[in-house]
């Protein structure tokens, strides 16, 4: 059988409360949205997705990907060409971005479906990743979150299977972001709802229904993007959908995370369901698309996943809204960003496996593991006799640390270290952890991220984060 | 393996110079390199450099022009000028240049000037690298700090035993009258201080300053046709060092290449109980943390001692050891490649007892030494003075 054999989430865990967002302190329970921080972007949030779809799956057996996002930190040089490299990806495999719609990470979805059947590919990575910006004040502001979303299709032991689907396409200037804008605009919200939203989603639906012989009723989980929370109540009630079988849109939560939005919602809806549950997915964005899938026995063997709840439950709160301005590159500085060409694209492309990849490499002669690369073996001086070995899904141990207030960041200290992954030595930042929680010997595990914007454009590289609670972490083993 | 006692004593060091380290901004790398040299030929008693010097070795961090830049400041053309760098161990590495080009016998008399100019690129301290995506921040208080964690969970250690280290330096450094800052300090300065990182604050970092040092070096079997009381060098070495960051073996409780370049140069020198033979020591303080470790990476005492020894005064001036008795990079000043040359320089005084206020007393039979570390730290020089 064809269908989703693993999936993952990843939202950051920053959070911005709407009382800061209107200037008071924060109390317990305040509504609140998902935000990318200075150091993370489209790519970023979608790798580590990834690294959660892909917990305890084999990489060498992906031979598609997918990357959907309206948020692409280039507008030409492919994200999921950078994605496939940092997920030590095949190279000899298909890659495309899917974009311009929040409908891509659906969209994408079904390509991977389609492609699965039509045996052009036998598994096929899906993320799901946007990272959109709201001017500072906007409606919007509230009503976007941050995240990504990653599936694994393929046939096999699958956790659902897509059983009907149905797509409407329609032009309409109701949101929108010209290129080369940072923020996201949107004409009148009654008119979007009215003449955009509910149209084309009520069609979407019937069609779906009637394709597939089912009524609203036979479906024990409805999972629904809509542009805010409002908008999404009145599809619900016009359409007849149980409240019971209503996921939660997570408004107030996380917010409307563009083209991981639906995906996100999907992801939540599989890691709350049995087997045998009829899923129906409704994404929009210029037209509107439904999925209808049906759950497997596999759903029941899927702990440790790390889903939609696993990451809402990790939560650090911004205290201030100027920390987001800041980080969101919106407060003003004494200079601009520089225009100059950036890192040597020579240098990047030399170490694209040891700084994507993040590979190490093992010694054959005396088997220690280091990093970087290097010609000669650090500890037994064998020359050229290495075999390389992905170090991103390792746990490191702290060896000692500083905290550096010197080096440029919206919010000091730098907190850098040495970490020790199976003999090789890291100097890495840690990130989403106070000084204070700081000590020689904490685990990390590895995350994908912007290290700085030399030239104008994000570089990136891998930083440490501590590591979740192991007990919730059976996918990764320290060694 | 080498006859390290090869060198002992073949070069004495006749002339010694030094500009006021500082923030010169009214001077080019070229007016402190003929400050500081000129300075070195009157100590020498030279009055044709043109015809006396035979060669040059010179170097610098900052600068990207090479040798010309010291050969047209002082005209000294039709010699072999050498331009070397080494880190922060750039000065103690032109001494060694100049030492062995002597003992090959190439030449009679070289002149070595190490210099910097940093004050001249707009920013207080060093540069944030930023050239690749690895290894940031790239900031030497970022790599030195990372041997503080683990020492002081070793060791008990704390930043209190830094203040007294920063207390001393700046103490000293009111007594050397080309220091840059001259002013003391006190615990309460030193905790009220903001961190760079952690657990380095202002004060236990050094003070990059502009400057330019010089010395004659000449065979010591010539060195009577010069004007000063010529010292000799007994021994002076540099040792290579993995990157700390990345090498596995590193327990960050002291620096490889100090405890290497340390078995070379004492073997060279003929020193067997640091304590008793070595009388004074100008060593490389570019974080007061630095200096602490290099007390033990020395044999000054037992690994993990320091604090007590600090608690007793050992390395004060009126201590058993006094070290850093102009005030160190902390307070004198530290314009990279010239750091290793000025540290000469103060020794050489010292030994001569012309030191002034900051004279430290009966060195007679003692050596004074002199360590620089450069890079992550990825290595060490140390340069050790006597009379023969």
């Amino acid at each position: 059988m064809i269908g989703i054999v693993s999936y993952g989430a990843y939202i950051p865990r920053t959070r911005l409360p709407f009382s800061v967002i209107a200037g008071r302190p924060a109390k317990d329970g305040d509504p609140e949205k998902a935000v990318a921080w200075n150091d993370e972007d489209a790519i970023t949030l979608g790798v580590t997705a990834g690294i959660h779809c892909l917990a305890g799956f084999d990489r060498a057996q992906v031979d598609m990907l997918f990357f959907a996002s309206t948020t692409l930190p280039f507008q030409e040089k492919q994200a999921a060409a950078l994605v496939a490299r940092a997920l030590d990806l095949p190279q000899n495999i298909q890659t495309a971005d899917q974009t311009g719609s929040t409908r891509a990470g659906t969209a994408a979805i079904r390509s991977a479906f389609d492609a699965v059947r039509a045996g052009s590919a036998r598994s096929v990575l899906v993320i799901a990743s946007d990272v959109r910006l709201a001017a500072p004040g906007s409606g919007l502001e509230m009503k976007f979150g941050d995240g990504a979303a990653a599936f694994l299709i393929s046939e096999g032991d699958v956790l659902a299977g897509l059983d009907h689907a149905a797509d409407r396409t329609d032009e309409i200037t109701d949101i929108w972001r010209p290129t080369g804008q940072g923020f996201v605009h949107t004409w009148e919200d009654r008119f979007v709802v009215q003449e955009s939203y509910l149209p084309n989603m009520k069609r979407v639906l019937g069609a779906l229904l009637d394709e597939s012989d089912t009524k609203i009723g036979d479906y024990d989980r409805v999972a629904i993007s809509a542009p805010d929370a409002r908008s999404h109540g009145d599809l619900a009630r016009s359409s007849g959908i149980d409240t019971v079988a209503l996921q939660s849109p997570l408004f107030g939560r996380l917010g409307n995370a563009g083209a991981a939005f639906a995906p996100l919602q999907l992801i939540a809806a599989l890691e709350s369901a049995g087997p045998g549950e009829r899923i129906l997915l409704l994404d929009f964005g210029n037209g509107a698309a439904a999925s209808a899938f049906s759950t497997s026995k596999a759903i029941e063997k899927t702990e440790g996943r790390r889903g939609v709840e696993w990451n809402l439950a990790r939560r650090r709160e911004i205290p201030r809204y100027d920390d987001y301005i800041k980080a969101k590159g919106l407060a003003t500085t004494e200079w601009q960003a520089g225009t100059n060409p950036g890192l040597s694209a020579t240098i990047l492309f030399r170490e694209r496996d040891d700084d994507l990849s993040f590979l190490g490499q093992r010694c054959k002669q005396c088997q220690a593991i280091q990093f970087p690369a290097q010609r000669i073996c650090e500890s037994c001086f064998a020359k050229d006799d290495f075999d390389r070995v992905r170090l991103s899904d390792r746990i490191g141990k702290i060896i000692t640390y500083t905290f550096d207030f010197f080096f440029p960041t919206p919010n000091p200290p730098t907190i850098v270290t040495i970490v020790d992954v199976d003999g090789a030595r890291i100097h890495l930042q840690v990130v989403e952890v106070e000084a204070k929680d700081v000590a020689i010997g904490n685990e990390i595990e590895f995350v994908f991220r912007r290290i700085h914007e030399s030239g104008g454009r994000p570089n990136y590289y891998w930083k440490g984060i501590p590591r979740p609670d192991p007990e919730l972490d059976p996918t990764r083993q320290a060694s | 393996m080498a006859n390290k006692e090869s060198i002992r004593d073949k070069a004495s060091i006749v002339g010694v110079g030094c500009c006021p380290f500082g923030e010169n901004w009214d001077q080019s790398p070229a007016d402190m390199i003929v400050d500081a040299a000129y300075e070195a030929y009157a100590d020498a008693g030279i009055e044709k450099p043109q015809e006396e010097i035979d060669a040059v070795f010179t170097g610098s961090i900052y600068s990207n022009k090479g040798p010309h830049e010291c050969a047209d400041a002082l005209k000294l053309f039709n010699k072999p000028v050498t331009f070397a760098t080494n880190y922060c161990a750039t000065g103690t590495d032109l001494i060694r240049l100049g030492v062995m080009s002597i003992a090959a016998g190439l030449y009679d008399t070289v002149l070595v000037v190490g210099y910097d100019k940093p004050k001249d690129r707009g920013v207080a301290g060093p540069s944030v690298v930023v050239d690749r995506v690895r290894d940031l921040p790239q900031t030497p208080a970022g790599w030195f700090s990372l041997a503080a964690a683990t020492y002081f969970e070793k060791y008990g250690a704390g930043r209190e035993d830094l203040a007294k280290i920063a207390i001393k330096n700046h103490a000293n450094g009111c007594l050397a009258p080309k220091s840059f800052l001259k002013r003391t300090i006190t615990e309460e300065d030193y905790f009220k201080a903001r961190i760079i990182s952690w657990p380095f604050g202002l004060y236990d970092s050094a003070a990059q300053t502009d400057g330019a040092s010089a010395a004659v070096l000449t065979r010591t079997d010539l060195s009577d046709r010069y004007a000063s009381d010529a010292i000799q060098i007994k021994g002076v070495t540099v040792r290579s060092g993995p990157n700390p960051q990345k090498d596995p073996g590193n327990d960050f409780l002291s620096w490889k290449p100090t405890a290497w370049a340390r078995d070379d140069v004492y073997e060279m020198a003929g020193v067997n109980d640091p304590r008793k033979d070595i009388g004074i020591a100008q060593v490389h303080d570019c974080f007061s943390l630095t200096e602490l470790l290099t007390y033990e990476d020395l044999g000054f005492c037992e690994k993990g001692s320091a604090k007590e020894h600090i608690a007793e005064g050992t390395f004060e001036r009126t201590g058993a050891l006094p070290v850093n008795t102009d005030g160190g990079l902390k307070t004198f000043g530290h314009p990279t490649g010239a750091t290793g040359v000025r540290m000469i320089y103060e020794n050489v005084l010292q030994l001569r007892g012309q030191a002034g206020e900051r004279q430290i007393p009966d060195l007679a039979g003692k050596m004074a030494l002199s360590h620089n570390i450069g890079g992550h730290p990825t290595s060490c020089g140390i340069a050790l003075l006597g009379r023969s």
